[in-house]
């Protein structure tokens, strides 16, 4: 994985911005921020503690070519996806985007803070979704608890017992579900491969570029 | 035939049993009066959501989506894909737009469908259950079977993000969406003012950062009480759990005493068109809407 | 005037019939009025009612005529009788729209009416028909000083017009700052590159011109004369003297560049890797010209890396360098920064500033220039070193907050406009005046600002254009960006404030289209803007004057100078009729056949004052025609009522109010004086510019006057409108009438 960061940080040499323009989904937009900060002041995560920067100084620091800041950085998994920057920037830079993509090419290449609480949510909704196709709720919660191993667990279900006995209660949770019993799709097999596909074909794609 | 016929798309939280099974139950029922015919579509796919953004890439995501648009288009021809969902809806919507846009991205994606015995022909229109509604039917035509509208109740609608923003409700502001509140109306309730209607419930953050989350929820139900609701509305399956199911712990965070109903559009609508407490599904709201389970007992 | 033949015309229309009682507004008319013919009419605008006019003046030798309808500013294409006087009584703005329609009212609302009835009788009858300013020059000749993109276009425009151009440039060449760019700021869709800096066609196109006589390292060395007839020598380049008859200026001597020297702590001068936005164009020339990449000066390598600093020198608060943005700076760099990046994607491109500021469709341009890789950061450059072959830029970045460094082969500093528009002429009187006293120093001091005279005006008022702020020639900015103080002489482009060539081209044809109507007006005897059109002229009765200067010194536009025996002399081309003179003369000799000291006169005295038992105090108000007047007119129009008790003259100016007229008002009974103008100051927005400072400054001495009357000093009051101020002006004037209302009656009543 380290390798992958070292690779990328040597074909684009000094130029981040360049390497964020072309590995990061929707990159090419960092260059268009007009440095006005309307999305940090629209951010709603903006005013809670743990938020080392905001959209606008993301975009700065790749400008400034800090790299290691903006791949250490814990701004992007601090999105909520509102979207609330992407339709105010006047710009048009859709701000959400760009912080999902740049998050995703910092874990891509190793780079991403170790035990995220966020990017370990991405984590493992995107593999609980893929596994059946359909989300299931209750292992996912599972799985998100235990991130921190088994005692942490324990305490953050405990914690979480009476959401989640409310939630059982009212028939909005099924406990069946930790038992891989709960929702799936029937063509399994042919969404693995498509997945399977799309990830080769999206790897190719991402080799390609910068190497001319 | 049903006046009116879609290619519904569920989505992962709106099954049975899963955390927005009311909201199912209760669109069922608000779908059955306005004689809208909502058929699933056969073995349909989680829709990747927003917070998958960081382990699943571009090309996987959207071609997540594109195999709910292949089935959709080959078992439901011609029908508008709706969902119900608004992150459901957000994701495939953009899917579809970057597909449309993107001749490599949709060719890549065809080929990955192929590996699963599919091809995308032309992508049929996603739509939010509420543009259906609005657009399709209008308030006028959601008013005329109201049969014991909601008088004197007090609602704030919750709008949120995600139907609201990047996309929207044509026609509406993202700083002041008028939709919900007209709705509330339509069905004989009184939509009060307050200044949190667009504020972030936390989305997936509530799971991850309780802490950082449950502030925010704090704002929104402080504003709505000052805002003299007795209830909170929302059109949003994750803005309706996380208003909802976080009440204990940040009563206990904050020393706040919140005990407020948070029900979906569709719960109320059901309820104005004369439905039951069952048909409402307001046996799943984890805070009893014991107003409203009263109304319906009348 | 031989046979003077008075009449009043009384509408009844537009319901002012249901509102008055009209007969009684006859016999006022006849009785007190002393009208030699009254006539009443359902619809005086109409056809038939104009008519009726026509006929009394044609058949019955009517040559004054008080028209009783609507405001003056309503119906004037209808009742345009220029062969006769003519006052109007405004009935309907005036009085039936601002009283309520009730029983009440209904007698204040008539006395109100037959007042302005008597007002409009005796203003004409002290008014005179203008025979129009005999003394016209008729030269349609254009001189336009400065031949860069403002003054070509200018000449162009003009000479489009039909108009003969003379066009004088200091320089060997055309093109001014424009000819010295490798390229230019788009003007076209898709504003997304430089483009040709289009000297080369204007030139051409001057040049192929028969209209357009241009002097090439030739200056003007003098300005004599008036609109219409200016004698113009220019000094040319073989040093002799050519002569030319003008009717009008078109004064577009552009601007230089702020001196980069003044910003030492940016390495200018200390590393010839620093330079100017005129040196980064001349570095770009040579290399398009040597077909090479741009260089480094310092030692000639090609430019890797080139950092912008923006606003270097200006917005500068600290009073040190210029204080005010030049507004096309930002979009020079970018397209400076475009030079590089166009020709090799790989140069390190970086703009620091603070605010970008790009105008016009500068924002999409500066997207352009961010699609191609140009580097936009938002910092404050602390200082430029030399540092090697190349230069150390050290800046606080402002999204980041740090302090950092970055290192550039070439730094570009933005810096400013400084207009070239001549002497500032206060300075110049100041030290006029302690030259006359005998000080070297200030002789001196004379000579060197003479010397940067462009126009070399022989007015009293100095030999250029007055400056407003930060030295630009001035403008009346707010209403009439291309009006100056000085009549049938225009200023564009960035001599006046700052601007880009586009901007500034724009200019150049519209101050060559009011330079063009300013030298047809002249030729026709009539004043220019604000009261185009009028024929009327300030006169002097010179065996009255007693040489106290008051006139020459205050008249905004400098159109009075002085006669050998040290009279006043007034250029009647140069008056703009603002009546400032006449309001300023205290011996009152000045006047104009329709605008004197009498006409307003005769109407303060023509109001009916009740006697003190009586309850109803009298309030005049004396309203600028410009501002004040059309907010009362539309507050009407709108129906926002006032007080009953007020009487409303127009006034061309609170500069042109005599004192005189405040003292008879209230010697003749009146219990307070109302006063309405224009703001004044920095922000003015007064037409004759000066006007109404100079009316208030003579204001401010009334309250002596109030105090020797035994009155309160607040029976004068001075209020500030502007046109805008529809439905607040009603307020204030209810307001001050409360005011007056809680003193005793005038003691002067009935004297
Ligand atoms: S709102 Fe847009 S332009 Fe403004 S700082 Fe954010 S990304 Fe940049
Ligand atoms: S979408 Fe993300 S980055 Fe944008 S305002 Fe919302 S939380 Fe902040
Ligand atoms: S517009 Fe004037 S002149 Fe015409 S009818 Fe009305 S008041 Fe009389
Ligand atoms: S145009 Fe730009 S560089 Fe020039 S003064 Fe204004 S802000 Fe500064
Ligand atoms: S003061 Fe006004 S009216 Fe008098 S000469 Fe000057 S411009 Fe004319
Ligand atoms: S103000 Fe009157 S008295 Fe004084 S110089 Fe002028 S004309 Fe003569």
């Amino acid at each position: 994985m380290s390798d992958l960061n070292q690779e990328m940080a040597e074909r684009y040499k000094n130029n981040f911005l360049k390497e964020i323009e072309e590995q990061a989904e929707m990159g090419e937009w960092v260059k268009m921020c007009m440095q006005c900060g309307l999305c940090s002041g629209s951010c709603p995560t903006n005013f809670h503690s743990g938020w080392d920067h905001p959209p606008q100084e993301i975009f700065m620091l790749i400008r400034a070519g800090k790299r290691e800041e903006v791949l250490n950085s814990e701004g992007m998994y601090m999105c909520t996806s509102c979207y609330n920057c992407y339709v105010r920037c006047p710009r048009k830079v859709p701000v959400t985007h760009v912080m999902h993509g740049i998050a995703e090419y910092a874990y891509r290449i190793g780079r991403a803070p170790k035990a995220q609480p966020t990017l370990h949510l991405s984590k493992t909704f995107w593999s609980n979704a893929t596994k059946y196709g359909r989300v299931n709720e209750v292992q996912l919660t599972q799985s998100l608890y235990f991130k921190d191993g088994v005692g942490a667990g324990i305490k953050k279900g405990l914690e979480m017992k009476d959401v989640a006995l409310g939630l059982v209660k009212a028939g909005r949770l099924n406990p069946l579900e930790a038992l891989g019993m709960g929702h799936k799709c029937k063509d399994i097999k042919g969404i693995h491969a498509m997945l399977a596909k799309a990830e080769e074909l999206e790897a190719r794609n991402k080799a390609a570029k910068g190497k001319e | 035939m049903a006046r009116k016929e879609y290619a519904f798309y569920p989505g992962c939280s709106s099954q049975k049993g899963a955390s927005a099974s009311n909201y199912l139950v209760s669109v069922e029922s608000m779908c059955k009066t306005l004689d809208i015919k909502m058929t699933e579509i056969p073995d349909w796919n989680c829709c990747g959501a927003s917070i998958s953004y960081a382990e699943a890439g571009e090309l996987p995501r959207h071609v997540m989506n594109a195999r709910n648009f292949a089935l959709a288009e080959t078992n439901l021809p011609g029908q508008d894909i709706v969902a119900t969902c608004a992150a459901c809806w957000l994701g495939a919507r953009e899917s579809k737009e970057r597909l449309e846009h993107s001749s490599g991205l949709m060719a890549d994606t065809q080929t990955a469908l192929k590996e699963a015995g599919l091809a995308i022909k032309v992508i049929p229109e996603v739509r939010h259950m509420v543009e259906v509604l609005i657009e399709d039917l209008g308030y006028d035509e959601l008013k005329k079977p109201v049969k014991k509208p909601l008088q004197g109740m007090k609602f704030a609608g919750y709008v949120g993000c995600q139907t609201n923003r990047p996309f929207g409700i044509a026609g509406e502001s993202f700083e002041n969406p008028m939709y919900l509140d007209k709705l509330i109306e339509t069905v004989g309730g009184e939509a009060v003012k307050y200044d949190q209607k667009v504020t972030c419930c936390g989305g997936a953050l509530a799971f991850s950062e309780p802490e950082k989350a449950q502030g925010q929820i704090k704002d929104i139900i402080e504003a709505a009480y000052d805002g003299g609701a007795e209830m909170i509305v929302t059109p949003c399956p994750l803005c309706q759990a996380n208003v909802e199911v976080y009440q204990g712990q940040i009563n206990k965070r904050y020393g706040t005493k919140f005990d407020i109903p948070v029900l979906y559009y569709s719960q109320l609508m059901t309820l104005a068109y004369g439905g039951s407490a069952k048909d409402a599904g307001l046996n799943g709201n984890v805070v009893r809407a014991r107003k409203l389970e009263e109304f319906a007992g009348k | 005037m031989a046979d003077t033949k008075t009449a009043a015309y009384i509408c009844k229309g537009c319901e002012i019939d249901k509102r008055v009682d009209v007969s009684a507004l006859v016999k006022t008319a006849t009785k007190s009025g002393k009208m030699n013919l009254v006539r009443e009419h359902d619809f005086l605008c109409s056809a038939e009612g104009v008519a009726m006019i026509q006929n009394d003046i044609d058949n019955e030798g009517v040559t004054h005529a008080a028209i009783c309808a609507c405001s003056r500013r309503a119906k004037t294409e209808a009742f345009n009788f220029p062969t006769i006087a003519m006052s109007r009584g405004n009935l309907r703005e005036g009085v039936i729209w601002i009283r309520p329609d009730t029983e009440d009212a209904r007698e204040t609302t008539q006395e109100m009416a037959e007042d302005y009835v008597r007002m409009a009788c005796a203003e004409v009858k002290a008014m005179q028909v203008p025979p129009g300013n005999q003394k016209t020059g008729t030269v349609k000749t254009l001189l336009v000083v400065g031949g860069g993109m403002s003054g070509m276009t200018s000449a162009l425009e003009a000479s489009k017009a039909g108009y003969k151009v003379v066009l004088v440039e200091k320089t060997g060449a055309l093109g001014g700052w424009a000819g010295k760019l490798y390229r230019r700021v788009p003007t076209r869709e898709p504003f997304k590159a430089p483009e040709d800096n289009g000297v080369a066609d204007m030139v051409a196109r001057i040049e192929a011109d028969s209209n357009i006589k241009v002097y090439l390292n030739a200056t003007i060395a003098k300005t004599d004369g008036a609109p219409g007839r200016f004698k113009v020598e220019i000094a040319i380049e073989s040093g002799g003297i050519a002569q030319e008859d003008i009717g009008a200026i078109v004064q577009a001597t552009g601007f230089s560049l702020y001196d980069a020297n003044k910003l030492p702590e940016f390495g200018y001068g200390k590393t010839p890797n620093v330079v100017d936005q005129a040196g980064l164009e001349a570095l770009a020339r040579e290399a398009a010209a040597a077909g090479k990449p741009i260089c480094r000066p310092f030692d000639g390598q090609p430019v890797k890396s080139v950092v912008f600093v923006q606003c270097a020198g200006q917005r500068d608060a600290s009073g040190t360098h210029l204080q005010y943005c030049s507004g096309f700076c930002c979009n020079t760099s970018i397209k400076q920064a475009m030079y590089f990046k166009d020709a090799n994607p790989d140069i390190d491109t970086v703009v620091l500033f603070t605010d970008l500021r790009t105008p016009g469709n500068g924002e999409d341009f500066y997207r352009a220039a961010q699609n191609k890789g140009v580097i936009f950061s938002k910092g404050v450059v602390s200082s430029v070193t030399p540092s090697g072959n190349a230069c150390a830029v050290k800046f606080k970045d402002l999204i980041l907050n740090e302090d950092t460094e970055a290192q550039a082969d070439l730094v570009v500093l933005a810096t400013g406009m400084v207009p070239n528009s001549g002497p500032d002429l206060d300075q110049l009187s100041e030290a006029n005046r302690q030259a006359e006293g005998g000080d070297e120093a200030a002789k001196e001091q004379v000579v060197q600002l003479m010397s940067k005279s462009v126009l070399n005006l022989t007015y009293r008022q100095g030999p250029d254009m007055p400056q407003f702020k930060h030295g630009f020639n001035d403008s009346h900015f707010i209403c009439f960006p291309y009006e100056t103080r000085r009549t049938a002489i225009y200023t564009a482009g960035p001599v006046r404030r700052p601007m880009d060539i586009l901007q500034a081209q724009e200019d150049a044809t519209g101050a060559a289209m009011k330079a063009i109507q300013a030298l047809e007006n002249a030729g026709l005897g009539k004043a220019a803007h604000p009261r185009a059109g009028d024929l009327s002229f300030p006169t002097v009765r010179l065996e009255g004057c007693t040489q106290c200067k008051r006139c020459t010194v205050e008249c905004p536009f400098g159109a009075i100078d002085e006669d050998e025996k040290r009279f006043p002399l007034f250029n009647e081309s140069r008056c703009r009729r603002c009546g400032t003179c006449m309001g300023a003369c205290p011996v009152r000799v000045i006047s104009f056949e329709n605008y004197s000291v009498n006409t307003v006169g005769s109407q303060i005295k023509a109001v009916d004052v009740p006697d003190e038992f009586s309850e109803k105090p009298r309030i005049l108000i004396l309203a600028c025609e410009n501002d004040a007047y059309p907010a009362l007119d539309m507050a009407g129009m709108n129906r926002h009522e006032y007080d009953p008790y007020v009487r409303v003259i127009p006034i061309r100016c609170l500069g042109s109010v005599n004192t005189i007229w405040i003292t008879d008002a209230l010697n003749g009974g009146y219990d307070g004086v109302m006063l309405m103008g224009c703001k004044h100051g920095e922000e003015y927005q007064c037409h004759f510019v000066k006007g109404s400072e100079l009316g208030r400054y003579r204001l401010s001495k009334v309250g002596d006057t109030l105090k020797g009357m035994n009155l309160e000093t607040e029976r004068v009051m001075d209020l500030e409108v502007a046109i805008t101020d529809i439905a607040t002006l009603p307020q204030k004037i209810n307001d001050y009438a409360a005011l007056i209302k809680s003193f005793p009656p005038s003691p002067f009543k009935g004297f």
